[in-house]
């Protein structure tokens, strides 16, 4: 019979989150800022098929920094989620809050109980084009109780977050950055160039539209509200 | 191997899954209480008098997309059940579904299509082709069969541009599930006869959208003379037929007042 050898619950957390955090730093990091209708998305991201961020409901948005084949899995569990209770119920029954919840459990569970926790950190995003001051996302001054923004990270911790947020591996550079260019009530296009310009600074080069993942959401969009920035489109957003 | 706890362990897809980006059986998994049961035996007379049917819909091509219409009438055995129906629903952002037969089951198939390409779109990244996207629908007719068998008959219309050629097309079933690419025009439901008449007659693969949502009405308005279970427009209440035009940009319905316009034009060289 094999000897169990006494671990002290302390030192097995610090094992895991430490093999979590090296996992998750391997990986490049991802950054989210606000504007006055929503929410931008936007990492380097060399490949333009294999995404970090995704569309989850009309108005819920997925990003996720680490490993591939994890957060791939739990951003299909999220989708399948919230369609199968926007079906069941109504559409504005989908929100970000128990799917955020959904993560943290699924996450903490993991992170507790598996032979190795996820290596993954999350960002569940939701625009709420009616709590806009013009109620209907269209203009008026931004608000910033229309976003909500949650972060998850590798152990369930879940954190509300508010006017801009880095992901991934070392993010104090790229935060005391964003925290430079930040201003409110940026607009969406304004808000992809703080977000590229704090990850260009960090990297220390200009990373152009063929690297970076650019998304995010807008309450002004009908219904589906996720957006995708690529090719010359974001080019143009980049250098105007 | 990662594994989530018991009830999660459920949402997460496993790595060869044919069916990982159908809503359907994502359905089935997660909550099979929200499937619809299969029936056995007859329906109950009584029961089968209190079914609402949806009447005529049709679909018509036009040189940079399609147009799908349909009547407002739902009728229940001799009487007219509603006078207000939606039978044209957007299916995404690029296509159309447009239902007859039983309404409620009707319903549901259009609601679950449009959730399914949803789903199968988030997940995958892209969007079915428009030839995709009709096996689809016709897979889930047959999964409907033993219903129809009931006398539940659904019999849809589908109709869109592809998402990659822009080129429109419309598609035709039957309520066993049976797939046929129609020309440049079909209809079915109750009116499908008159209708179609007037689409055969009328129909231009290079016309404008403009001329075939015309077209289309026409071949509405002819229905609703020859077939008692088809409505004609409403101007009293101001219910005018679902028109929805589909082009390179998308999905659209027509205004109330957009479809009165083209209404009045198709009335005014009928009257005497």
């Amino acid at each position: 019979m094999a000897a169990n050898f006494y671990v002290a619950p302390e030192q097995l957390m610090k094992d895991r989150a430490e093999y979590a955090r090296k996992g998750i730093a391997r990986g490049r990091a991802l950054v989210a800022v606000a504007f006055a209708h929503g929410v931008v998305f936007a990492g380097e991201n060399p490949s333009a098929s294999l995404h970090k961020t995704s569309e989850i409901y009309d108005s819920i948005a997925f990003a996720a920094v680490g490993r591939y084949n994890e957060f791939e899995a739990l951003r299909v569990a999220g989708i399948r989620l919230a369609d199968v209770k926007g079906y069941q119920y109504a559409r504005e029954d989908v929100t970000a809050k128990p799917l955020a919840n959904a993560y943290s459990q699924a996450l903490g569970a993991s992170f507790m109980g598996e032979a190795k926790p996820f290596e993954v950190e999350l960002l569940i995003a939701q625009v709420d084009a009616e709590r806009t001051p013009a109620g209907d996302g269209s203009d008026g001054d931004p608000d910033d109780s229309a976003l909500e923004l949650f972060h998850i990270l590798y152990d369930g911790s879940i954190v509300d977050e508010h006017r801009f947020v880095a992901i991934g591996g070392d993010t104090e550079p790229l935060r005391a950055e964003l925290e430079r260019r930040f201003e409110d009530s940026l607009d969406r296009d304004g808000a992809v160039r703080v977000a590229a310009g704090a990850l260009s600074e960090v990297a220390g080069r200009t990373l152009g539209a063929e690297v970076l993942e650019v998304s995010g959401l807008d309450a002004r969009r009908p219904r589906r509200r996720f957006f995708r920035l690529e090719g010359e489109e974001l080019a143009a957003v980049l250098t105007a | 191997m990662i594994e989530a706890p018991d009830p999660l362990r459920s949402a997460f897809p496993s790595a060869f899954d044919v069916q990982r980006s159908s809503f359907a059986a994502t359905l089935r998994t997660l909550a099979p209480e929200a499937v619809p049961p299969i029936l056995g035996g007859d329906l109950p007379e009584a029961f089968t008098h209190q079914l609402v049917d949806g009447t005529t819909v049709l679909a018509v091509v036009a040189r940079n997309g399609v147009v799908v219409a349909g009547d407002r009438r739902a009728t229940a055995g001799n009487l007219i059940s509603r006078g207000d129906m939606r039978k044209v629903f957007p299916a995404d952002d690029r296509s159309a579904i447009a239902i007859s037969g039983t309404a409620g089951p009707a319903m549901e198939l259009a609601k679950i299509f449009a959730t399914e390409l949803e789903h199968y779109e988030k997940v995958e990244g892209e969007p079915l082709s428009l030839e995709g996207k009709s096996n689809k629908l016709a897979g889930l007719l047959r999964a409907h069969l033993p219903m129809a068998m009931q006398g539940l008959v659904i019999v849809p219309l589908f109709a869109g541009i592809d998402p990659r050629t822009h080129e429109p097309r419309i598609f035709e079933y039957d309520p066993v599930g049976g797939r046929y690419v129609a020309p440049a025009q079909a209809a079915t439901g109750s009116g499908s006869l008159a209708a179609r008449a007037t689409l055969k007659r009328l129909v231009d693969p290079e016309a404008s959208m403009d001329e075939a949502v015309r077209t289309a009405l026409e071949a509405l308005a002819d229905a609703a003379e020859e077939d008692s279970a088809t409505g004609g427009p409403d101007l009293i209440r101001r219910i005018y037929p679902i028109v929805a035009a589909i082009d390179r940009d998308g999905y659209r319905e027509l205004d109330d007042g957009e479809v009165a316009e083209h209404v009045d034009a198709v009335l005014s060289h009928r009257r005497r």
